[in-house]
């Protein structure tokens, strides 16, 4: 990660600030995220890290700052652009938001039906269905609903949906939670796995530890709203730092 | 976001949410007439909201007709008037308890429904997940539930009264044997352009009605399940409050236009 400087980053923010009323909960914040990298975030519950990863996404708008993705500026980009350039993002989200009126195939094929020019190079849209649904091992449950899945399958599900459009970047926000820890690891080893599979670029949004030391190349530590500490995860978790070392301890 | 409080508060609070909703309504019409239209989600929404609502409407139509005609028959044969019956009933089915019954049925029904649903979309961030996949989701939620209720309301008020009127037809024809054929006759003589006319237009602004404050409060709902309770029940209400002052409007107007 030494020579980073030189390459240009596939995501940038810089100096985000964001406020609700009287809550600053963004004061600044800044990360780049390189092509193929995993880019771990850290912190506290309510310190913001939801906030940032929607604010890339477009879902919030930051009050300051900039954020490029792929040298497009999204705060100044009209919404018929931003929506084509969501399709280079998949979002992951906490409570995986399949849409429960949708079988698990219809969940799929929405995005696909959606963006006809992405996708007319890719596979009909039966295959790529089926071959994103193969990558997270959950072909058998094509024609089930959400409501008759586990948890962990309605996680690997949302996982198919964010990988469909085959997106350069993927953000992950609390991958792990609310999950047992086997059904928690398989998750990881599956962001792992698609990782290389498909050579995209993470930003992984967690507090649990064990996700970021198997899945991170680097990480950030979100603290009052600003970049606390940065570095990979041997750095930090052996830092003298004592909020910093506050994250590794059991 | 904190509850309002004092009478005050509560006024003010009132009067922003009507602010609001004048704003959706603006959203609405600026995005139905823009492309990309979603035409096959309005169809399987036009389709839900009619076919669930069928059995509910033709239930309640026909006991409306039968009750109303039972109950109309002795105050008629008092004045020795049976032979307006058909006339009276109908008149008032089709310009005014059709429609406002038929509309505080589906305000229940359909309002309701698109409240929880999109409210319960909205706390477990499928509407988010939506627009982060590149798809407008107050195009494709929001615009074709409204168009749906509007389009499919007036349908359904029809049916009602139809209903409603065969209701009629059956106790007039147990009670005082009077034929179908001339209870129809009757009330087709009875029913005029300026009866029927001005009775359907005012269902397509009930429709709207329900769909806007169903997707309003749903779209806009927050607090988790307890918010999406609340969306459900505030959709109701607001919508039954609308359908009366839509309905006092339209008398109005009618009145203006058609000399009632």
């Amino acid at each position: 990660m030494n020579n980073k400087e030189n390459i240009k980053p596939v995501l940038e923010l810089k100096d985000i600030k964001k406020s609700f009323g009287d809550n600053h909960v963004l004061k600044g914040f800044s990360l780049k995220l390189y092509e193929g990298e995993n880019l771990v975030i850290m912190g506290k519950s309510g310190s913001g890290k939801s906030v940032m990863v929607k604010c890339i996404v477009g879902l919030i708008q930051p009050d300051s700052g900039s954020i490029t993705i792929k040298d497009h500026d999204i705060i100044t980009m009209g919404q018929t652009e931003l929506d084509f350039l969501r399709t280079e993002i998949g979002f992951l989200f906490q409570g995986s938001a399949l849409y429960d009126s949708m079988t698990v195939r219809e969940n799929l094929e929405f995005p696909l039906r959606r963006h006809k020019d992405k996708v007319k190079n890719f596979k009909s849209t039966e295959e790529s269905v089926k071959e994103a649904l193969k990558s997270v091992g959950l072909l058998h449950a094509i024609d089930l609903m959400p409501s008759e899945l586990s948890g962990g399958m309605q996680r690997r599900v949302a996982l198919a949906r964010a990988l469909i459009l085959k997106p350069k970047i993927i953000m992950y926000d609390e991958p792990t939670t609310g999950l047992d820890p086997i059904t928690a690891n398989e998750i990881i080893q599956l962001m792992r796995s698609i990782q290389k599979e498909y050579n995209t670029s993470s930003l992984i949004i967690t507090h649990d530890v064990d996700c970021a030391r198997v899945i991170s190349n680097r990480m950030i530590l979100l603290v009052d709203g600003i970049n606390y500490a940065e570095g990979t995860y041997e750095e930090l978790s052996n830092s003298s730092d004592p909020q910093t070392s506050a994250f590794f301890k059991n | 976001m904190s509850q309002p409080t004092s009478f005050l508060d509560r006024t003010k609070s009132f009067f922003a949410e009507i602010g609001d909703m004048t704003l959706f309504a603006g959203r609405f019409f600026g995005e139905v007439f823009r492309s990309p239209f979603e035409f096959k989600e309005l169809l399987r929404q036009c389709y839900n909201m009619g076919n669930r609502s069928l059995f509910l409407v033709v239930v309640t139509g026909f006991i409306l007709g039968l009750v109303f005609t039972l109950q109309s028959r002795p105050t008629l044969m008092q004045f020795g008037a049976e032979s307006w019956m058909a006339s009276m009933i109908s008149l008032s089915i089709v310009r005014e308890i059709g429609p406002v019954i038929i509309a505080l049925i589906c305000a229940g029904r359909i309002g309701s429904g698109i409240g929880a649903e999109l409210g319960s979309m909205k706390v477990t961030e499928q509407i988010d997940a939506m627009e982060v996949s590149g798809t407008n989701p107050f195009k494709y939620l929001v615009v074709t539930r409204i168009l749906a209720v509007t389009l499919m309301l007036p349908l359904l008020v029809i049916l009602g009264d139809t209903i409603a009127l065969i209701g009629s037809a059956i106790v007039e024809n147990l009670k005082g044997g009077v034929s179908f054929t001339l209870y129809f006759n009757q009330v087709f003589d009875a029913l005029k352009f300026s009866d029927v006319f001005p009775a359907t237009i005012k269902t397509f602004f009930f429709g709207f009605a329900i769909g806007l404050v169903g997707t309003y409060k749903g779209y806009n709902c927050s607090k988790g399940t307890v918010g999406v309770g609340e969306a459900s029940n505030s959709a109701v209400v607001y919508a039954s409050m609308l359908l009366f002052i839509i309905d006092f409007i339209a008398v109005f107007v009618t009145d203006i236009f058609f000399e009632l």
